[in-house]
């Protein structure tokens, strides 16, 4: 992978843990409808294929040494974008559930709304077909409990399909959740006063594997989220620190 | 009401003895060590100072000093529990950071292998 200098490039992140089923058609799909960008694959320390069948693909292929969960596989790959000058990073995830097509309307939303995140909806203008009745409930839920804390509406709080730019790039950079981390994520850029737009997508079955998050953990999933949501909200900014008697520039952001 | 307090002051002996040897071979290291000769200390004292202890009890309306000993091991070990889970949280994330790091680097000499 070359360093990025051209200004307004981006990086299609792919977090990967045991997806070689998916992971190889995931990468070619997105070469083949977004051929300028670059395709960056996290393997979580998958224990298949996954990181030979994401490179013979033909992506750059970032393996960490042990597992990390899915934020700090994330995180990862966003610290190496932000290191390396990406403009703009688009996460799909490598199931094959996010349709590639829709990375250029994210990508275009990105570049021109200001917003400092975009978030591909199914639920926007969609029905969100492929959403089971569990799942469906806690997005509910959590479009509850995010709407007064965010100041506006979310429809799809958990939606993994996600564009930021480079402001955004460098606070997920030094602080992203660890687990379960996109509606912690919208906080946590919400502490920074950023601003995020959604955008209706339609989303497909996985190609393979299952979801981490089964039957039995999403009782675990609803309380871990919603106490994640309430400390970021309690978390505030460190002040800056006075250097005679003035207060030191902020870093460079 | 004694042989409480006797197995008490063993136990805390013994809780001082097994730190001091673990420092001694490595197995702790100094600074993580502290809270539990501490916390040793306490129940030594508490065991070993009946006036304390009902000091302690009246202090907290408790007619029973055995409760006010209770009470207290209770909160000493809720105390370095807590430090330890404050030590085991800065441990991850600096392992996180040294793990995302690892594999930038390793991708970045594995990139630039590859160019030569």
């Amino acid at each position: 992978m070359k360093p990025a200098a051209v200004n307004g490039n981006f990086l299609v992140l792919i977090p990967a843990f045991n997806e070689a089923g998916a992971i190889g058609d995931v990468v070619r799909e997105v070469r083949k409808v977004v051929p300028a960008a670059t395709v960056l694959v996290v393997d979580d320390a998958s224990k298949d294929d996954t990181a030979n069948l994401a490179k013979s693909a033909g992506a750059g292929v970032l393996r960490l040494p042990y597992h990390l969960g899915l934020g700090g596989c994330v995180q990862a790959g966003y610290r190496m974008a932000y290191e390396l000058g990406y403009d703009y990073v688009i996460r799909v995830d490598g199931d094959g559930q996010h349709d590639p097509r829709y990375i250029m309307e994210l990508l275009k939303v990105l570049r021109t709304s200001g917003c400092h995140m975009v978030i591909g909806s199914r639920f926007y203008q969609n029905d969100g077909e492929h959403t089971s009745i569990v799942r469906a409930m806690g997005i509910w839920l959590f479009r509850v409990v995010l709407r007064p804390i965010l100041g506006q509406p979310v429809h799809d709080p958990t939606s993994g399909f996600v564009g930021v730019n480079r402001e955004a790039l460098q606070v997920f950079s030094q602080s992203f959740p660890l687990e379960y981390p996109e509606i912690e994520a919208l906080v946590v850029l919400q502490r920074k006063r950023f601003r995020f737009q959604e955008v209706p997508c339609k989303m497909r079955p996985r190609q393979a594997g299952r979801s981490s998050i089964t039957a039995v953990k999403s009782l675990y999933y609803i309380i871990h989220v919603l106490l994640g949501v309430f400390v970021n909200v309690l978390k505030f900014e460190r002040r800056p620190k006075k250097v005679d008697g003035k207060l030191a520039a902020r870093e460079k952001k | 009401m004694e042989r409480l307090l006797d197995t008490v002051t063993i136990l805390s002996l013994v809780l001082m003895m097994t730190v001091l040897f673990s420092v001694r071979r490595s197995h702790i290291r100094v600074e993580y060590s502290v809270s539990w000769l501490a916390a040793a200390v306490i129940l030594l004292l508490l065991s070993r100072s009946r006036p304390l202890l009902n000091w302690i009890s009246d202090q907290l309306g408790l007619t029973y000093p055995p409760l006010a000993l209770l009470l207290l091991v209770s909160c000493v070990f809720v105390v370095v529990i807590y430090r330890l889970s404050v030590v085991i949280s800065d441990l991850k994330d600096a392992n996180i950071a040294i793990a995302q790091r690892l594999a930038i680097v390793e991708f970045q000499l594995q990139n630039r292998n590859e160019k030569q």
